[in-house]
């Protein structure tokens, strides 16, 4: 079947942002504040974005509640968060700039909550030494993506809705183009372009039991390998501590870490704070030694006081919480249905709404739960991917020319974990990098560069053989088994042994996916679209089992059994690359950058 | 994102929506019972203008005949020269609109069930509705009546011939004058007039005490439905009352006196 | 929690499948599972019956108002539609949104709120107050609770002026709930200088709302959209067009814009 190319709708712009989550919109209001032409291409309606999911804060250290925070702190956090295997330079551009974007965002309209004296608040989170979470209750990300989303259609930004992006069009070596299709009715739709900037978000429907929607496959990962950038970094998987556990229809969606920011305490089936027992001893000395300095800490907070007291354990990593969490409950220390407490009933329950109505709606209407009166129970959730699509630091520029990556999507700027909060800020810092480093990619472009027809016949072909096919394997069968099998072999904890048959069963159901096949027609039809989906998805469990199975050492996010320790002289300095070699995924490890020395220098002192 | 389609306008037409609604509810219950009281209401009222009778006695004087005009050049009730005050200032009200809208109008009796009259529908854009839009002159109005109803609960306190008394018709009257000054003070045009319609509360000068006065008259808007149902009851039952110590059919049961 | 025990193990929906011109109700038997949602019953028609039964969905968590429709005639987010709500036995019908175009099956082109979006004036500062901005918490209290609308336009399908009496275009389009809740978060904020007024009566027809208060009915987010929006933009729009004594009391006492 060949389809007339000259009838596809055609469009052209200088710049294409494919997704439109906070780093997307950010990136095409920048495109457009430099005077040039942006297409913004989104799978879902605008607005709907992961973004709205994020509930916590966006970490920027502004210095309004404690004064002692600083970026030379906030990058120091962050690079220990991320167990040094960040992108130094993306760190320090983050920490910098993360101040400058919120107060943007304020300028644009968002409100966030007020200090007493009328600044913005910030709340604690996890890894962050000072409070550092600007925040709005628990809906921060909505916040976000509405200003941004108002901000971007008063300035004339073409918004391309429920439409997938499915294959980039190349000249030579640089990008030229893209093909997309409307989920609405299955046209297509073809994009002329100088530049393409990806903010796709990330692979969480590659696991079972997981936080994100069915929009996060992986898509701008698996557009960008295929078009011939880097993966870093992607047996990093970051396990969000507290996902609900029941009941099963919601298994996973996020409880947010504001809950512990705000004193959640996390207790197992026999009432101890299990937390106190699981604190790494080189951060050991930033908690809490027992439970009546916690509570103090805790009073304070709620009060608006200064203290000495330290932290709650509580408020201890992602990565670190989360394996506490798995590890209680495997040894018979759980819940009824398989999670731990956490309990932020012993607040004044108005406090608890104000603070998170969110939180106090969801366990009520869906779990029955009021937390007002009674703990939750949670385990831990798929959440966030720290590896990606690798990028230079300033200017967000992939290895092939003219693509772009800002956001989940991109790799290297949150090493081996990420912090809480530092998601949505780099949102914002990279989303304007890479609108900017697009922006100027594309005005040093002298004309339209152009792709070949027999590419797009090619990719036409590949998007409609799922209908053509007569027989073959149902594609959410197809679905489910890959979440089976990464869960049961690249989940939480991994071993070699596991990961081995863990790439075997994913090799095979990579052949199974070229066999897929779906009836219905065109117009708008779920089933079809999971067909393409499940390509992006494939290529992220390949890639996450690879490198998984590669990295002989625990760190971060990335839990080995059988290497239970951070091996810094092997592995401490080197990234799990993952390229496109013809059919095969070559991986290799590459070398971090060295850090200058006056960055260095932050890590001496306490 | 195509164009709109033009869609078809006649009621079933679509095959997704076939009937007036999906709901499986008793969702004409709030209408028919709303619709029933309003109706007895207003014979009882209209009854009660007519009758120009029993509606003082000693120093209790009826909610509906005050305050008191007596004018030679007036062959009518009172009552009429009083009674378009409150009456507009509940058909204004941005809660009785919304009750009479559904029960009366039935657009839409209820939600997600379909109107009566789907063509010509203007709002309040046009006469007589656009006339909706004065509620807050008859607040001001209504203020006033209500300081006559003070004033006369008050009055009902003594005696006509010397000395104080404590009757159950006079805590009536108190709590007539209670329910009527939440309902009044908890109104959406004074919340707006009062606060509302600043945009800045703290930082900006002049705001603070209109703040606080707006924050007290948000917390009795919120229940203003409450308040207008209790009011509504307590002004005809205070009214019956009276009427029925007039006729000699009830007492005012004096609990003590001096 | 309350795990029902006595309920039987299957439950039996009625859902649209077709577009606006032609289709019918389908009926499919679905398994109970604990503390199940309409969705999830959805999802699993797809999964098993019918792969090209379209829906939009997103979060799942009532964050991003993507699953709209109408349950039994109750206009509702499906992600928050609780299966043991309903009656053993009963059957629960989905439809979708009726205000909006049909594309297909529960998916609805709602586009049209997009549009209407463009038109309003957006948040505009001063633009030479560059010094860092103080604002306190009750400044804001009142805008806030319109900026948690997930657009889920739930109200605006159940807008009887929109659902039915289709005022959508040209001169008679009313812009809706959704809209009046963004304009008023703009218009009451204390850092906003645009005036919406004129645009509110003469384009987006304020007018045309008869404060009947479904909007906040079936609000998921439970703005109280009647109360706190539209009424006080209605005042406002008052002020400016009905009554010549608000003039002076603005003159005397201040208020509007913080000039």
């Amino acid at each position: 079947m060949t389809s007339n190319i000259e009838s596809i709708e055609t469009v052209e712009h200088d710049v294409i942002v494919v997704g439109a989550g906070g780093a997307g919109l950010r990136a095409a209001i920048e495109v457009s504040a430099q005077g040039l032409s942006v297409g913004l291409v989104c799978k879902s309606l605008l607005g709907k974005a992961h973004t709205v999911m994020a509930e916590g804060g966006v970490a920027a250290a502004l210095a309004n509640v404690d004064q002692e925070d600083g970026w030379e702190t906030h990058f120091r956090d962050t690079m220990n968060g991320g167990k040094k295997l960040n992108n130094w330079r993306m760190a320090q551009l983050h920490a910098q700039e993360a101040p400058d974007r919120v107060k943007e965002l304020e300028r644009w309209g968002a409100v966030f909550d007020r200090t007493k004296d009328g600044k913005i608040l910030q709340r604690a989170f996890g890894g962050h030494k000072w409070k550092r979470l600007c925040h709005v209750g628990d809906r921060t990300g909505l916040e976000m993506i509405r200003t941004l989303q108002d901000r971007g259609v008063h300035q004339g930004i073409k918004v391309y809705m429920e439409c997938t992006i499915t294959k980039l069009l190349k000249d030579g070596d640089k990008i030229a183009g893209a093909l997309g299709y409307y989920r609405e009715d299955g046209r297509l739709i073809l994009f002329k372009t100088k530049a393409v900037v990806l903010a796709s978000g990330g692979v969480g429907k590659i696991y079972s039991i997981t936080s994100n929607s069915w929009e996060y496959t992986a898509d701008g990962q698996s557009l960008a390998y295929e078009a011939g950038a880097e993966l870093i970094d992607m047996e990093f998987v970051q396990f969000h501590p507290t996902g609900m556990v029941w009941p099963p229809g919601v298994r996973g969606l996020l409880v947010t870490e504001g809950v512990r920011g705000e004193g959640g305490l996390l207790t197992n089936n026999k009432g101890e704070r299990f937390m106190f027992n699981y604190l790494p001893e080189s951060t050991r000395h930033e908690f809490a030694a027992d439970v009546k300095e916690a509570k103090e800490w805790i009073d304070a907070a709620i009060a608006g006081q200064k203290t000495t007291a330290r932290r709650p354990p509580e408020l201890s990593t992602r990565d670190n919480v989360a394996r506490a969490i798995y590890t209680e409950v495997k040894e018979g220390r759980g819940s009824p249905h398989g999670g731990v407490f956490l309990d932020i009933s012993y607040q004044d329950s108005d406090r608890v709404r104000k603070k998170l109505p969110s939180m106090y709606h969801q366990f009520k209407e869906l779990a029955d739960v009021d937390i007002t009166a009674g703990p939750m129970e949670v385990g831990p959730t798929c959440h966030y991917i720290m590896g990606g699509i690798k990028v230079d630091a300033d200017t967000a520029q992939t290895r092939v020319p003219g693509i772009f990556a800002a956001g989940e999507v991109a790799g290297g700027m949150h090493g081996a974990n990420r912090l809480g909060g530092n998601s949505l800020s780099d949102l914002v810092v990279f989303g304007r990098r890479a609108g900017l480093g697009a922006a100027e990619y594309a005005k040093g472009l002298k004309e339209m560069p152009k792709f070949k027809d027999s590419d797009v016949q090619a990719a036409i072909e590949e998007l409609d053989a799922p209908l053509n096919r007569t027989e073959g394997p149902n594609p959410y069968d197809l679905h489910k088994k890959m979440n089976e099998i990464m869960s049961a072999y690249v989940g939480i904890f991994r071993e070699a042994s596991e990961m081995k048959i863990g790439v075997e069963k994913v090799a095979e159901l990579k052949k199974e996916i070229a066999k897929v096949r779906v009836g219905g027609g065109k117009k708008f039809n779920p089933g079809w679209h999971l067909c393409r989906d499940l390509k992006n998805l494939i290529v992220a469990a390949e890639a996450v089992a690879v490198s998984a199975l590669s990295r002989e050492e625990s760190r971060g996010a990335h839990s080995r059994l059988d290497f239970p320790n951070l091996e810094d002289e092997k592995w401490g300095h080197v990234n799990s690359t993952l390229s496109k070699d013809g059919d095969k995924m070559k991986l290799e490890h590459k070398p971090l950058a060295s850090m200058p020395a006056d960055l260095k220098k932050l890590f001496e002192t306490k | 994102m195509t164009e709109a389609q033009t869609e078809p306008k006649a009621p079933g037409s679509r095959p997704s929506h076939p009937d007036i609604t999906q709901r499986k509810d008793a969702w004409w219950g709030e209408p028919a019972t709303i619709a029933t009281i309003f109706i007895a209401f207003i014979i009882y009222a209209t009854f009660r203008v007519f009758e120009n009778n029993y509606f003082e006695s000693g120093n209790f004087l009826s909610p509906f005949y005050s305050p008191k005009l007596v004018f030679d050049w007036w062959k009518f009730s009172p009552a009429i020269l009083i009674l378009w005050i409150p009456a507009g200032f509940r058909t204004t009200c941005y809660y009785y609109r919304k009750a009479y809208y559904r029960s009366f109008f039935m657009t839409p009796p209820a939600c997600g069930v379909d109107p009566y009259g789907k063509d010509g529908y203007t709002g309040e854009t046009k006469f007589p509705f656009v006339f909706q839009n004065l509620h807050r002159y008859f607040f001001y109005l209504a203020a006033l009546v209500l300081i006559f109803l003070w004033y006369d609960a008050v009055v009902s306190l003594f005696k006509p011939e010397g000395g104080m008394q404590l009757s159950i018709l006079s805590i009536v009257m108190f709590a007539n004058c209670f329910f009527l000054s939440g309902y009044t003070f908890g109104c959406h045009a004074y919340r707006h007039l009062c606060g509302g319609s600043l945009d800045c509360f703290s930082s900006c000068t002049k705001a603070k005490t209109r703040f606080k006065v707006w924050e007290f008259v948000t917390k009795l808007n919120e229940h203003h439905m409450g308040w207008a149902w209790c009011s509504l009851f307590s002004v005809a039952l205070t009214d019956l009352y009276i009427r029925q110590v007039c006729t000699g059919a009830a007492n005012p049961i004096i609990l003590f006196q001096f | 929690m309350s795990e029902s025990h006595s309920r039987s193990k299957e439950a039996t929906l009625k859902v649209y499948r077709g577009d606006g011109a032609q289709g019918q109700f389908e009926t499919y038997k679905v398994p109970m599972e604990a503390g199940m949602v309409v969705l999830d019953a959805i999802h699993y028609i797809q999964a098993n019956y019918a792969p090209d039964l379209a829906v939009r969905w997103n979060c799942k968590a009532a964050k991003c108002g993507s699953c709209s429709a109408e349950v039994n005639g109750h206009p509702s987010l499906m992600c928050k539609t609780r299966m043991d709500h309903f009656e053993d036995g009963e059957e629960i019908v989905v439809q979708p949104m009726k205000t909006f175009p049909l594309i297909k099956d529960l998916v609805t082109d709602v586009s049209w709120n997009y549009r209407v979006n463009e038109k309003i004036k957006p948040f505009s500062p001063d633009e030479s107050d560059t010094k860092e901005w103080v604002i306190y918490q009750e400044d804001i209290e009142r805008v806030q609770e319109f900026r948690k609308c997930i657009e889920c336009f739930l109200c605006q399908d159940v807008c009887h002026v929109l659902r039915d009496h289709e005022k959508k275009d040209g001169n008679e389009q009313f812009m809706g709930p959704r809209f009046l809740v963004r304009t008023a978060g703009l218009e009451m904020h204390p850092k906003d200088t645009a005036d919406r007024l004129d645009y509110l009566k003469n384009e987006g027809h304020i007018g045309y709302c008869n404060i009947t208060k479904c909007c906040s009915e079936v609000c998921p987010e439970e703005i109280h959209i009647t109360d706190n929006a539209i009424i006080p933009l209605k005042e406002r729009v008052v002020d400016e067009y009905y009554d010549p004594l608000a003039k002076v009391f603005k003159n005397m006492f201040g208020g509007g814009k913080n000039k």
